[in-house]
């Protein structure tokens, strides 16, 4: 199973946490140090594994972003990898181009988004179109309720365009996974 | 519950009116430049989400709490304190309320901390019920809550919540396999639940179920199977697994069966052989490299014994190495490799060479691989290429890795009492070598390693000793805090076996040169007993050489023309006779050797009054100070060295011009037989069992309290370690300075030290200003350049990886085994295995192979008491289920559907016998029975009262597969 997801950006910030075993907030502090550590340290042409305290942890650099997750040692590597370009082509079909700040600005929906996939640390939807339409379902659910309420919608800031990098950009040839 | 620091202030309106939104608070966070400036931020902003969390507003709550979910999970802020605000919101009847609150509550909740989540019970409860009113934007946090952060308790309370939804039968419901999730959490905190939850999720796998919802399942069932410690009770859905095996064109799904199958073929021989085509197929075709993976994993884990699937696989193998572009592929080609066993080396013979370029790969992960690979192809034809090329190698690797192969050759080396070991000679120089690394840490191990083979094996002592003095007489390797504990080893060595050294007094030098005192306390210690027992020695031989003399003198005068080298072969002869018993079990070589080095003794006449004169001026200026040391081990070794000085000076050695009356002082003969007595018994190897068979003397109760003790030696006394197990660190910063001046005094010392062996040293100049200062043990290498050490690497033989049967050029020597097998690694194969995980597939068991409502007379108490608490109809369900599985095996689903609806006839026609059946088969319970219904359904029993006795085995689930 999946232990955490991270997201870490190449400043070392870090724009996403998932955890789906139990860390206490000072072994999360820890680990995302640690991790980002190493992670960050490591250069282009490396594999996207770093054996870890027992664990695996799998990333893939998107632009500036690192995406990570954490796994057993006898899970699949390359699972893991699909599952993330997986997440990530959600994410870009959501945001349309989906850069950084779209992630910074939405942490909520990169979330929601996020747990239509994953479940538990298990792969739950494999399917884009399936994701995308439960998430714009919700989507229209809350703001009508919202619009019923009356209640002041949150403006959406509009980022520098200089700043809104694709994260797609350098995107990786994918591997046929259905 | 609520902030306590912020309880002065109330929120008020103009709190609620000009609220900061989350986007404002980000875009501080943003537009703050420095690490204080954004702390500042970030400590007002939750200076005003503790007050605004608290309004009775509910919208002003619900940003709140967004800014603080904020921060808590991207800046690590502990939210616990909010997590009754979050459980507030969660009634609100507008939509983004509950929403919020459950994000909120799934990112800061775990189960180790959520002691407020049962106060949310009925709320979860009623976004879980199946009604028109209720949005599945509702459900699905809830259910993502309660996977994530379930109590057991609450766990229980809710798992027949999830019944509607798992079993709903509509096409698309979202929610189904997040309940199907869920309820793998839920059982996995609480395996009570089994009997409620399994069966639905069983019934998900099935082919009318919604593919979202048996790719869920799939993976619940793969955690599960993966978990317990024992996956038998998984073994019965094994034609269900088979059929997504074969069916499946969703490539996660297959991954998580083929993990599934891995599990389950160690337990049932026929579940290999029938996967073996499908996954071979996958192998051939799949174009998911991460399938193909996979499929390899479980070829090597389970088909080893189909060898075309294992050739298939090795060629798979061979195209992820091939692959320059992807060093995840290379990686985990050389990860898979490593799982094949000694018994497919061959696999590893394909790929030598791109297995050896690995070892230069800028990536650690496959360098590390490479040589885990490397180290399994060791064999004792072709240990000694291999070893010399990685020590070779790790000279230029980074020291990391230089350090890791350093630990990789020591141990496969040492590996069972040094079986791969020939060539001991050629070993111990190597282990002299290893210590030449410019990042050497691994002294630990080397220094039980050069002790232990001198012990071990007789042959290996002469270059033993040559390699310590080696490493002793160097005063670079002195001051390298990793060395000190190979100079202690190459010290004990230059003691316990000086007979072999060809010269004792370089020894001794060595031993006592000026910068010793860079050594930790306790290495001292050792080398101080060291020069005890070369002086000995050299004082026993020198007398004998004199007894010799004498003897030669009357054979010249009775035989005129006997030569010198007559006279020097009786010296042999002599001193090999009785100077040490030990020598007298030796071979002819030993004895040659001895008659060897007391002629290069002779030659270079060692012991000669002078020497012997000089060698104890030298101790007694160097010990002379250790004896005020402060150190308890070193100034009782230095002072049983001086007194042997003392007791030699004492007799008329100095005072007689005459060599040859020496000989006729009682005393002296005295003294030689006790120092032949204290250090002529052969130390050997101790077995770790060797305190066991010691029988306890009577008398003597070993339990016996030992707190009178405590008593007699008070509180200061028991300390007796902190003194000499100094940290190396410390021992530079405070040892050095203090002794450097007692111990050595006189620079005068090292300045002849210097003059001797200019060689070690540095240039005078530069050395003066810094005179303790170590230099590097080897000149430090430019960083690893990787162009030419391929080449380096490459030119390893072609063959050398392969185990040709070479000749030995020489015997293997005796290495002394005990009989027991020390050394022998006895790895620990049993997994322990957590209660709850029993329980859990105990439970499984239960709902997946109970078919009896009255508990039989072989059950024991704790089925009793799972049997009783089912309802009755639950059980037949079950049981249907079970059935069905037996009825959809690999047999029936080859010859199409068609059997299905017999099959449903066949189980219906089984309920109602099996109450009239029970009674005879508990009878013949060990019996064959006749018709294969019987035969199944006696299986059947078997498997369920398994774990109260024994492990079910392969004959017991026969049926279900054929």
């Amino acid at each position: 199973m999946i232990h955490f997801v991270l997201l870490i950006s190449r400043q070392g910030k870090v724009r996403l946490t998932k955890w789906y075993s139990t860390y206490s907030q000072k072994e999360r502090t820890k680990v995302i140090r640690e991790l980002s550590g190493l992670i960050l340290a490591r250069g282009p042409k490396l594999s996207n594994f770093i054996e870890w305290r027992g664990y695996k942890v799998v990333y893939r650099r998107y632009a500036s972003l690192y995406f990570c997750m954490c796994i057993d040692a006898d899970d699949n590597e390359l699972e893991i990898l699909e599952i993330i370009h997986h997440f990530v082509e959600i994410l870009d079909r959501y945001f349309g181009s989906v850069c950084e700040l779209d992630l910074i600005f939405n942490f909520h929906k990169a979330y929601y988004i996020l747990d239509e996939i994953l479940i538990a640390g298990e792969l739950q939807e494999s399917s884009k179109k399936t994701v995308a339409r439960l998430i714009a379902a919700q989507d229209s659910l809350v703001e009508a309720a919202k619009e019923q309420a009356s209640s002041v919608s949150n403006m959406i800031a509009q980022c520098v365009a200089a700043h809104c990098r694709p994260l797609l950009d350098n995107r990786v040839e994918e591997r046929g996974c259905s | 519950m609520a902030a306590t620091s912020a309880s002065s202030s109330s929120p008020s309106l103009i709190d609620t009116l000009f609220q900061r939104s989350l986007d404002d608070v980000i875009r501080v966070l943003r537009s703050s430049s420095s690490a204080a400036l954004e702390a500042a931020a970030i400590a007002r902003a939750l200076d005003e989400i503790r007050r605004e969390i608290r309004s009775p507003d509910l919208d002003t709550k619900v940003v709140a709490l967004q800014k603080l979910t904020y921060l808590a999970s991207l800046h690590h802020f502990d939210m616990s304190w909010a997590a009754f605000h979050a459980l507030e919101l969660l009634p609100s009847t507008s939509l983004p309320h509950p929403r919020a609150a459950y994000l909120a509550a799934s990112l800061s909740f775990h189960p180790s901390s959520t002691d407020l989540l049962p106060l949310a019970t009925h709320q979860l409860r009623k976004h879980l019920a199946p009604s028109p009113s209720n949005s599945p934007a509702l459900a699905a946090p809830a259910l993502h809550l309660l996977a994530l952060a379930s109590s057991p308790d609450l766990a229980r309370h809710l798992a027949p919540d999830l019944l509607p939804i798992l079993s709903s039968q509509s096409s698309s419901n979202p929610l189904r396999p997040k309940a199907v999730a869920t309820a793998l959490r839920t059982l996995a905190v609480c395996p009570d639940t089994a009997p409620v939850l399994f069966k639905p999720l069983v019934e998900c796998l099935s082919l009318s179920s919604d593919p979202r919802a048996v790719s869920a399942a799939i993976g619940a069932f793969c955690e599960l199977a993966l978990a317990a410690p024992d996956p038998s009770p998984y073994l019965p859905l094994a034609p269900e697994f088979y059929r997504l095996l074969v069916d499946s064109r969703n490539n996660w799904v297959t991954i998580k069966v083929l993990k599934i199958f891995a599990r389950l073929a160690p337990l049932e021989p026929r579940v290999t052989a029938r996967i073996v085509d499908p996954v071979c197929q996958l192998l051939r075709c799949s174009p998911a490299k991460s399938l193909v993976f996979e499929c390899i994993r479980t070829v090597f884990s389970s088909l080893l014994d189909h060898d075309a699937a294992v050739r298939l696989a090795v060629d798979k193998i061979k195209e992820f190495l091939a692959s320059e572009a992807d060093p995840n592929l290379r990686y985990l080609g050389l990860q898979a490799l490593n799982m094949l066993g000694p018994a497919h080396s061959w696999a590893v013979e394909d790929s030598r060479e791109v297995v050896i370029q690995s070892l230069n790969d800028t990536d650690t992960n496959i360098r590390r691989e490479a040589l885990r690979l490397i180290m399994g192809m060791l064999c004792d034809s072709n240990v000694v290429d291999i070893c010399n090329m990685l020590i070779k190698y790790a000279i230029k690797s980074d020291p990391e890795f230089a350090n890791e192969i350093l630990d990789a050759v020591l141990s496969t080396c040492g590996r069972n009492v040094y079986e791969l070991i020939v060539d001991f000679d050629w070993y111990v120089s190597l282990l002299g070598e290893m210590v030449r690394n410019p990042h050497f840490a691994k002294g630990d191990e080397i220094e039980r390693q050069l002790v232990d083979v001198g012990l071990r094996v007789r042959d290996a002592r002469p270059e033993l000793i040559r390699v310590a003095r080696n490493l002793l007489i160097d005063p670079a390797l002195l001051g390298n805090p990793f060395l000190c504990r190979v100079l202690s080893a190459a010290a004990w060595v230059s003691g316990e076996y000086v007979e072999f050294s060809r010269n004792p007094l370089e020894l001794v030098e060595a031993l006592l040169q000026p910068r010793i005192n860079l050594l930790p306390p306790f290495v001292r210690a050792v080398y101080v007993q060291a020069v005890f027992k070369i002086l000995a020695y050299s004082f026993i031989s020198f007398i004998e050489q004199i007894q010799a003399g004498e003897l030669l003198a009357i054979g010249n005068s009775l035989n005129q023309r006997g030569g010198k080298q007559e006279g020097s072969d009786l010296v042999a002869a002599k001193s090999s006779s009785d100077q040490n018993n030990a020598f007298e079990l030796e071979d002819g070589v030993a004895t040659a050797d001895k008659a060897i080095l007391f002629d290069s003794i002779e030659k270079q006449e060692t012991f000669k009054h002078e020497s012997i004169s000089c060698l104890l001026n030298l101790i007694e200026t160097v010990v002379g100070p250790l004896s005020e040391c402060g150190e308890v081990e070193v100034q009782e070794r230095a002072r049983n060295v001086l007194g042997l000085i003392l007791i030699i000076r004492g007799t008329q050695f100095w005072n007689i011009e005459e060599e040859h009356e020496l000989t006729r002082d009682n005393k002296i003969t005295k003294i030689v037989e006790l120092m032949e007595a204290s250090f002529s018994e052969e130390l050997g190897p101790v077995s770790t069992n060797a305190q066991k068979r010691v029988s306890v003397p009577e008398g003597l109760i070993l339990n016996e309290n030992l707190s009178d003790l405590l008593d007699i030696l008070g509180d200061d006394d028991i300390n007796p370690c902190a003194s000499v197990s100094f940290s190396f660190r410390n021992h530079h910063s405070t040892e050095t300075n203090q002794d450097s001046a007692s111990a050595i005094g006189p620079n005068s010392l090292l300045a002849e030290h210097r003059k001797r062996h200019g060689l070690y040293y540095l240039p005078m100049d530069k050395d003066k200003s810094e005179s303790n200062d170590y230099p590097c043990a080897n000149e430090p290498l430019l960083p690893v350049s990787h162009g030419e050490d391929t080449e380096d690497i490459v030119k390893l033989p072609a063959q050398s990886l392969i185990p040709e049967k070479a000749k030995p050029t020489k015997p293997r020597p005796v290495v002394i085994r005990l009989d027991e097998g020390d050394g022998v690694s006895r790895s620990n194969l049993s997994t322990a295995k957590e209660s709850k995980d029993d329980m859990l597939s105990g439970a499984i068991r239960d709902v997946l192979l109970r078919n009896e409502k009255k508990p039989s007379s072989t059950h024991k108490t704790s089925s009793d008491r799972t049997s009783q608490r089912r309802e009755n109809d639950a059980s037949e369900n079950s049981e249907l289920i079970s059935q069905q599985k037996e009825s959809n095996s690999f047999g029936d689903r080859e010859h199409g559907n068609s059997s299905s609806r017999k099959s449903r006839h066949h189980h219906k026609e089984r309920i109602e016998s099996s109450g009239q059946n029970r009674d005879n088969e508990e009878k013949s319970h060990r019996h064959s029975a006749k018709s294969s219904r019987h035969h199944r359904r006696h299986k059947h029993r078997q498997r369920e009262d398994a774990p109260l006795d024994i492990v079910p085995q392969s004959p017991v689930i026969q049926d279900f597969l054929l």
